[in-house]
């Protein structure tokens, strides 16, 4: 109970700073930056409740993003759909091809699971790329209308800023209640051995085709508010490299961290600008951080910290206790 | 207990850092004029990105070197946008906002260019983009202008040439990328008009290793010629399997394989393909007469004497909207709304890309003598007559 | 041109290609078989070994067999550092942190790799001449012929190797179970390693003689190790036979697609069969079923 209430107010002051922040960065365009770390955030909280809660990786998700932007773009390009209706198509379109194949894809494991999402990915991507007549082929489709609600339009940081992290946060605050409940036990059950949960009654084979649909929802919410923002897509932005961006996200941060998967898409949504000093190195350096810290932080950069942080206090206690 | 303290540091700690970078960033322009630069120097455009990244480098230092424009320096913001739109857009955001640049010349690809498009309209920001498709300027945009020659120019080049050669039953085979999807579009739409027949129509991907099938394919259609629309490698391996099956038809590439590189990748399977391209590659052989000459001869040499390399036709695109810039600079200085005026007044100005005569309903600036035909002999570029 | 020959170049084509993948996805199969470790990073092998070749005839000017040898000894030497730095620090790992493991080496070959050679793409030349065979009114080059030599070649060292030497069957033997193999006296560390340095010498050793027929740039290894993954996960993770089969149906499904659907969605066309495949026989087309331990 005292656990809960504290997550609670953890939650409370991270939304609360998130919301501030906007006052102090008037005009600047760090609040566009931290507007494409929002959406990666619902992209890699999304990811992470597939790969962290229940232990399944998927080499494919790009292409769950992808569908959400191109759904919308279509509908509202090319027909006269309300860009809300057409979002919320988007994440159904998404979610019900995540049922359909997430039936047979989750029964593969481990290294043919990998082969199989990234099959998705790669099928997904040719036809972003080929269906000219409907997306705009690899040339893209431009022209996509700003979300509305009421007087006020999403086209510019401020607005666009809010709307992203309201969103963000609320499936942030979702999942952190779903790993605490019985599903995210059953999850975490699964991760830990999918025979002994099944053992136990947990119908493992239905929770996984649930979590990856959950999963492919929200990945196709980021899509829409990804093209809504943008006005522009093309499917350079849904392929393979970016699957395995998310993929780093998830990693880095920490697997079945919500805070984490903010910090890696943090991080890597700021790469770039950290990096510019090194110039053409930032795909070395890049390869370079995953493989470092999946060896030595296997629990990411949220767990490596608290790890850290831990020896840190226990450190200054004892050095009082000794003073003392 | 330890886990909530630790989280609630560590939130602090990141929006300090957070908070730290940007006040970091948010300094003031000083006194040397700032040009943004949007170049997609890795991922797979690269090969348009790099050569551009360093040919306004170039121009850059070679214009603080003679003193700088009325004295004040240049100074070149280079971000790489990796050929993702949304680096582009981040790309756009911080050039304006962060280092106020007074214009930006980019992007190398024309997704990138339409995502920035939104940003720099807004913004009244002048952008020289350096990518060739036309919707870039067609319906014209008040803020954007390009330098890289429209696709439509290149495929009318080639359509006349057949048409001389009465061939018109003819075969596209193009890349299923940007570059390859644009120059498909415009072949299809311009056919009807040089009365072209496409027999068949194939694509390719951009890391395909073997387009025998293809070539097969098109074989048994029974065109009069092969169009091929790619970029380094592809248009290499086509030359070579054309040749491996032995097909006897006439090759054209377009303008992405303008490059030295193409004949080396090639090799003996590169003779007698005809392409049309930037008057770059055979600066040497154009006649005195030729306005663009001087610019083109300064360009090469120059290129070739920093980087050890031929400057090519990419490159060129950088060096026509940085040039540009300067001319509109030296007359109106750094203000973006008089460079964006005095831009849209500039006519005859002879770059590399061609002779740019920009107006308020021409942001293209170029017509189809932009483009020369050439053909590879002796593993060399000749100009076709 | 008549329909048949038209046909048999596309069985040609596809065959070729095929080879390729399949010399491509023995990479795969050896470190997977001796380590349960799917090496993500094959692909940046078999670019290593054309870009080193090109690299060594070009600056170093020697001729091109002494090149080839020096280009697959250094990426073997590449092997055994992404080994010794990579994977055997590693403890008790989940196979996911492997898979992840391996894609940040690929990224960071790949990027060392574009610093140090550039973004070019550079050709090699043929081992022996540009001049097309003719098969039934189809043509192949030389080179293709030396592609299926070395294919087969491999093949049969494989399994000389696994079957028959005291090494081969050890390496069998930890893939099968490490711990016991231990028990008996085989050092598991050796043989993980040695699995690096054959996958590695293969990997390179395909990079090289696909050179002269596809070229060679820094970022040739996605794509080329995609489709030997493919390969070798339809050949149910076999060094032998298995994934020659599965690399030439790869390659057929492609050229046949190519030429008689869409060359637009040929790669769709062969990885919604790959997805298929999956589904129906997760252990692969060519392989018998095994209970799973666990």
């Amino acid at each position: 109970m005292i656990k809960e209430k504290r997550q609670i107010l953890i939650f409370a002051l991270f939304a609360l700073i998130i919301l501030l922040v906007p006052l102090f960065l008037k005009g600047s365009y760090f609040l566009n930056v931290l507007v494409f770390i929002g959406i990666n955030t619902l992209l890699a909280v999304a990811l992470n409740l597939l790969l962290g809660y229940a232990g399944q990786i998927s080499l494919g998700h790009a292409a769950f993003f992808g569908l959400g932007a191109y759904v919308s773009g279509i509908l509202t390009t090319r027909f006269p759909v309300d860009p809300w209706l057409a979002l919320l198509i988007a994440a159904m379109c998404a979610a019900a091809l995540a049922f359909v194949i997430g039936f047979p894809i989750l029964k593969l494991k481990g290294h043919y699971l990998a082969m199989a999402t990234l099959g998705f990915g790669i099928i997904m991507y040719i036809f972003f790329n080929e269906t000219v007549d409907w997306t705009g082929g690899p040339s893209g489709l431009s022209g996509i209308p700003n979300l509305r609600l009421g007087p006020l339009i999403f086209d510019n940081d401020r607005n666009n800023y809010y709307l992203i992290w309201m969103i963000t946060l609320g499936v942030m605050l979702l999942s952190i209640n779903l790993s605490q409940s019985r599903i995210g036990r059953a999850l975490r059950a699964i991760n830990d051995s999918e025979v002994a949960a099944r053992v136990m009654g947990v119908n493992a084979h239905i929770l996984k085709v649930q979590i990856f649909t959950v999963s492919a929802f929200i990945s196709a919410i980021a899509g829409s508010l990804y093209a809504y923002t943008m006005t522009f897509i093309s499917p350079t932005s849904f392929g393979f490299n970016f699957s395995v961006e998310l993929l780093t996200m998830v990693i880095i941060g920490g697997l079945g961290s919500i805070y984490g998967s903010f910090l890696g898409a943090a991080i890597l949504t700021m790469l770039p600008e950290f990096l510019r000093v090194f110039r053409d190195f930032d795909i070395v350096i890049y390869g370079l951080m995953l493989i470092l810290i999946t060896m030595f932080m296997p629990t990411g950069l949220i767990g490596g910290l608290e790890t850290l942080f831990k020896i840190i206090i226990g450190k200054i206690k004892g050095s009082t206790a000794r003073n003392a | 207990m330890k886990r909530c303290l630790f989280l609630t540091v560590l939130l602090s700690v990141i929006f300090t850092i957070l908070f730290v970078f940007m006040a970091g960033t948010q300094s003031i322009a000083a006194s040397p004029i700032k040009i943004g630069a949007l170049f997609s120097i890795s991922g797979p455009a690269a090969f348009l990105g790099e050569p551009e990244r360093n040919t306004a480098q170039m121009v850059v230092d070679e214009i603080n070197k003679a003193g700088g424009i009325k004295g004040r320096m240049l100074e070149l913001v280079v971000i790489d946008t990796q050929g993702d739109p949304a680096k582009a857009v981040q790309g756009a955001n911080k050039l304006i906002k962060d280092d106020k640049v007074a214009a930006i010349i980019g992007p190398s690809t024309t997704g990138d260019s339409m995502a920035v498009i939104p940003v720099v309209e807004k913004a009244e920001i002048p952008l020289i983009s350096c990518a060739a498709g036309s919707k870039i300027t067609e319906p014209v945009k008040k803020w954007v202008f390009k330098t890289a020659q429209n696709d439509a120019l290149a495929v009318a080049k080639i359509y006349e040439y057949l048409n001389k050669q009465k061939i018109s039953k003819i075969a596209i085979l193009t890349v299923s990328d940007g570059f390859g999807s644009s120059g498909r579009e415009q072949l299809v739409a311009h056919a009807k008009e040089f009365g072209m027949d496409i027999i068949s129509n194939e694509t390719y991907g951009p890391k395909d290793t073997d387009m025998t099938a293809q070539l097969t394919k098109i074989r048994a259609g029974g065109a009069q010629a092969i169009i091929c629309w790619g970029t380094n490698p592809g248009p290499a391996v086509i030359a070579r399997n054309v040749k491996q099956l032995g097909i006897k038809l006439p090759l054209f590439m377009s303008h992405g394989v303008s490059s030295r590189k193409f004949i080396e990748l090639a090799g003996d399977a590169a003779e007698g393909i005809i392409l049309p391209s930037g008057r770059v590659i055979v600066a040497n052989q154009m006649p005195n007469s030729d306005p663009q000459k001087k610019a083109l001869l300064s360009y090469v040499n120059g290129y070739k004497t920093i980087y050890k390399i031929e400057g090519d036709h990419f490159g060129g695109h950088a060096w026509d909207a940085m040039m540009l810039l300067k001319g509109a600079i030296e007359k109106v200085g750094d203000t973006p709304s008089a460079i964006r005026d005095q831009l849209e007044k500039t006519t005859k100005f002879s770059g590399i890309g061609g002779t740019f005569s920009y107006a308020a309903q021409d942001h293209a600036g170029l017509t189809k003598d932009a483009f020369v035909l050439v053909e590879v002999k002796n593993q060399n570029w000749k100009l076709v007559k | 041109m008549d329909n048949p020959s038209q046909l048999v170049q596309y069985i040609l084509t596809g065959l070729s290609n095929g080879a390729i993948y399949a010399l491509i996805g023995f990479g795969f199969a050896i470190i997977h078989n001796a380590t349960g470790i799917l090496n993500f990073a094959q692909g940046e092998f078999v670019m290593l070994g054309g870009m080193f070749t090109i690299f060594i005839l070009s600056f170093l000017n020697l001729p091109l067999v002494p090149a080839i040898v020096l280009a697959i000894v250094l990426s073997t030497l590449v092997g055994i550092l992404f080994e010794r730095l990579a994977i055997r620090p590693l403890k008790n790992v989940k196979p996911l942190s492997l898979v992840i493991i391996t894609i940040g080496a690929s990224i960071f070959i790949r990027g060392a790799a574009m610093l140090i050679w550039g973004k070019d793409t550079h050709a090699l030349p043929a081992f022996s001449g540009n001049n097309p065979l003719y098969v039934y009114g189809a043509t192949i080059m030389p080179q293709h012929l030396w592609i299926f030599g070395i294919t087969l070649l491999i093949i049969i060292a494989n399994k000389l190797f696994f079957s028959y030497s005291i090494l081969g069957k050890a390496m069998r033997a930890c893939a099968y179970n490490a711990h016991a193999a231990s028990l008996v006296g085989i050092d598991v560390k050796i043989m993980v390693l040695l699995s690096f340095v054959v996958s590695a010498a293969i990997g390179s050793m395909a990079g090289i003689i696909i050179a002269p027929l596809t070229m060679t740039s820094y970022d040739v290894g996605i794509m080329l190790g995609i489709k030997g993954f493919c390969a070798v996960i339809i050949g149910g993770m076999s060094s032998g036979l298995g994934t020659v089969l599965g690399g030439l149906l790869l390659g057929l499904l492609e050229s046949l697609g190519a030429g008689y659907i869409s060359a637009s969605y040929k790669d769709a066309i062969a990885f919604i069969i790959l997805l298929l495949i999956l589904f129906i026989r997760p252990e692969g087309l060519f392989k018998q079923k095994e209970t799973q331990r666990v």
